[in-house]
């Protein structure tokens, strides 16, 4: 059986700075997103148990390449990869396009695994499309996976209780942030990272036509205005004298 | 005449719904519409919110089942003509609004935290770049689906003219069998409505959590976390954390201990009337958003403060 799972190259937020409430994105090496990690993680620790295959798959523009060495590192078998300058800042709908297009291309996906939401705009609607595009059922914010032959034993963390599903084979499904703590590849695996298979495909490989209109338009983007008083407080004593006096104490 | 279609799963966060709806309606003129589901508790409510319900009940019908689920607000668009479905960004309802949104080849904005109508289009801002940024964006296609950051909106309050229909839909086998569903200790605590909040991090060591706890009793306040805090640590509830996959807090004063001020973070706490923060890293990102910016351990300091304020 093979295990996917799909990833997002994303900004290194840490390093995007704010320019007249404008981000300044160029220059900013591009990183992997961290709930993806958790992703990958999962999705190695289920392929060690079941000693199937784990296969990363990613769009984006051509530094995914590169980017993408970190998952293979981290223990990802083989890659697939839609590289295209064209796709920088795609909307989420033709991710999910080209991620099914190209999961379509694995045999025998018995589990494709996302994050819950991307490192940059969190708004968690690829895994969704994906497994409507594929016609599978999908399990959502998952905190713990178990296989156990043509079904997986999945909880999902809902915000006031946890549902223990049991779904059939194939099923896509979303992880949580604290499922697990990623592992760090050591530097041999890093080595070796670099000769894993990697299935290059462009775009006329996928029989996906990208629509001329953007389905989401976006007006404006800014930082939000701040103006904080910025004021160093040296002691105990000096704090104590500034919530006296903007009132949280002694009143 | 074409419609606004709006569910959630749940009553409190349906009728934030039905006010960002009314808003909508207010300049496209859409009618409004709410779909129910299985919930006999939830459509009379709704009926007397003086909505136009539609309830759906088919004990098949599992809400686990988002596949399943999406495919009956699929057929019920239909039925009911409506291009704008909205639905709730809690956990639920944005896996839903993906699912439905590719179902109905519309364009998708989930986690929308407010809106406004300008020349008939809905113009939604969210959050981007890790909350580090606001984007304003809209939805271009024909049928939109826009998934609302809980307690972005009041509840609607009551209105006459409600009513009540049933509806019937087809549903396929699911592929999902719930096993069991076991509700989440929290702990009724409401950082969203406390005055004073103090919100710890990973700077903090466990041992120093009393402390922390007896500031924010002696300041009548409540305490808040970091996301690692609640889901590596597990120090405390889930429902106490600040920021972009938590809650969005705007205290009179938030006392910030051994947070370093990631993007995801300060989107939870910038809204604050007062921010105080101490770290002992003195370029700790959080010490810039901050009205009082201390640089300290707070080994030190928590032992002082808590004896000054009286404990
Ligand atoms: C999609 C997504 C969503 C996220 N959502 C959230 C969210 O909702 N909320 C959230 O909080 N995070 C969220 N995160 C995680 C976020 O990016 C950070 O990892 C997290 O906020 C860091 O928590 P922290 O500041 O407590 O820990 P750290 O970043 O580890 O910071 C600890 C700080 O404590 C200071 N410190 C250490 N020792 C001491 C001492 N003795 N005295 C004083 N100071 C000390 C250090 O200098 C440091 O600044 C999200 C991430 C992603 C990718």
């Amino acid at each position: 059986m093979n295990i996917v799972v799909a990833m997002k190259q994303v900004p290194d937020l840490q390093q995007v700075r704010i320019k007249n409430r404008e981000p300044v994105i160029e220059g900013v090496p591009f990183t992997l997103g961290i709930i993806d990690k958790n992703a990958l993680e999962a999705g190695v620790q289920l392929k060690e148990a079941a000693g199937s295959n784990l296969i990363v798959v990613s769009a984006g523009n051509e530094e995914v390449e590169e980017t993408i060495k970190e998952a293979l590192a981290a223990g990802a078998d083989e890659a697939y990869l839609v590289l295209d300058d064209k796709l920088d800042g795609m909307e989420s709908s033709l991710t999910a396009s080209l991620l099914a297009a190209t999961i379509q291309k694995i045999d025998d996906v018995g589990l494709v695994l996302f994050g819950e939401g991307s490192g940059d705009n969190y708004s968690g609607q690829v895994g969704s499309r994906v497994a409507e595009i594929l016609g599978l059922p999908q399990v959502g914010y998952v905190s713990k996976i178990e296989l156990d032959g043509t079904v997986a034993r999945i909880t999902r963390s809902l915000e006031d209780c946890e549902e223990l599903l049991e779904v059939q084979l194939p099923v896509v499904v979303t992880v949580m942030g604290g499922i697990n703590e990623p592992r760090i590849p050591s530097v041999s695996q890093i080595l070796k990272a670099g000769r894993k298979p990697k299935e290059i495909l462009d775009l006329d490989d996928l029989d996906i036509e990208i629509a001329e209109d953007k389905k989401i338009s976006t007006l404006s983007n800014l930082a939000p205005e701040t103006d904080r008083k910025r004021v160093a407080v040296k002691s105990v004593t000096e704090l104590i004298t500034v919530l006296q006096a903007e009132g949280f104490v002694g009143r | 005449m074409a419609g606004i279609l709006i569910y959630s799963e749940k009553s409190k966060l349906a009728l934030e719904l039905l006010t960002a709806a009314r808003l909508i309606a207010k300049g496209t003129g859409l009618n409004i519409k709410i779909l129910c589901i299985n919930s006999d508790k939830q459509a009379e409510e709704m009926v007397a919110q003086g909505a136009e319900t539609y309830h759906i009940k088919e004990q098949n019908l599992n809400l686990a089942d988002t596949a399943a689920v999406a495919s009956a607000l699929q057929q019920a668009a239909g039925k009911l003509d409506a291009s704008i479905v909205i639905l709730s960004s809690n956990r639920r309802g944005k896996e839903l609004s993906g699912r439905l949104a590719q179902k109905l080849d519309a364009g998708c904005l989930s986690d929308v935290t407010s809106l406004q109508v300008k020349d008939g289009k809905v113009q939604c801002a969210r959050n981007a770049l890790g909350g580090a940024t606001i984007a304003t964006q809209q939805i271009e296609t024909d049928m939109q689906v826009i998934a609302l950051a809980p307690r972005s909106f009041e509840p609607a309050g009551l209105q006459d003219s409600g009513s009540l229909k049933e509806m019937a839909i087809e549903i396929e086998s699911s592929l999902i069998k719930v096993l069991e569903s076991r509700s989440k200790a929290g702990d009724a605590a409401d950082i969203e409505a406390a005055d004073i909040l103090v919100v710890v991090g990973q700077g903090m060591e466990q041992g120093d959590m009393v402390l922390a706890e007896s500031i924010a009793r002696a300041l009548g306040g409540e305490i808040a976390c970091s996301k690692p805090v609640a889901t590596d640590k597990k120090w405390l509830p889930e429902d106490r954390i600040v920021g972009l996959s938590g809650k969005k807090c705007k205290p009179q004063l938030a006392i910030i201990l051994g947070i370093s001020g990631q993007v995801q973070f300060n989107v939870g706490i910038r809204d604050a009337n007062t921010i105080i923060a101490i770290n002992n890293d003195e370029n700790a990102y959080i010490l810039q958003m901050a009205d009082y910016a201390m640089v300290a351990d707070l080994k030190e300091v928590l032992p002082e403060l808590n004896k000054a304020l009286g404990y």
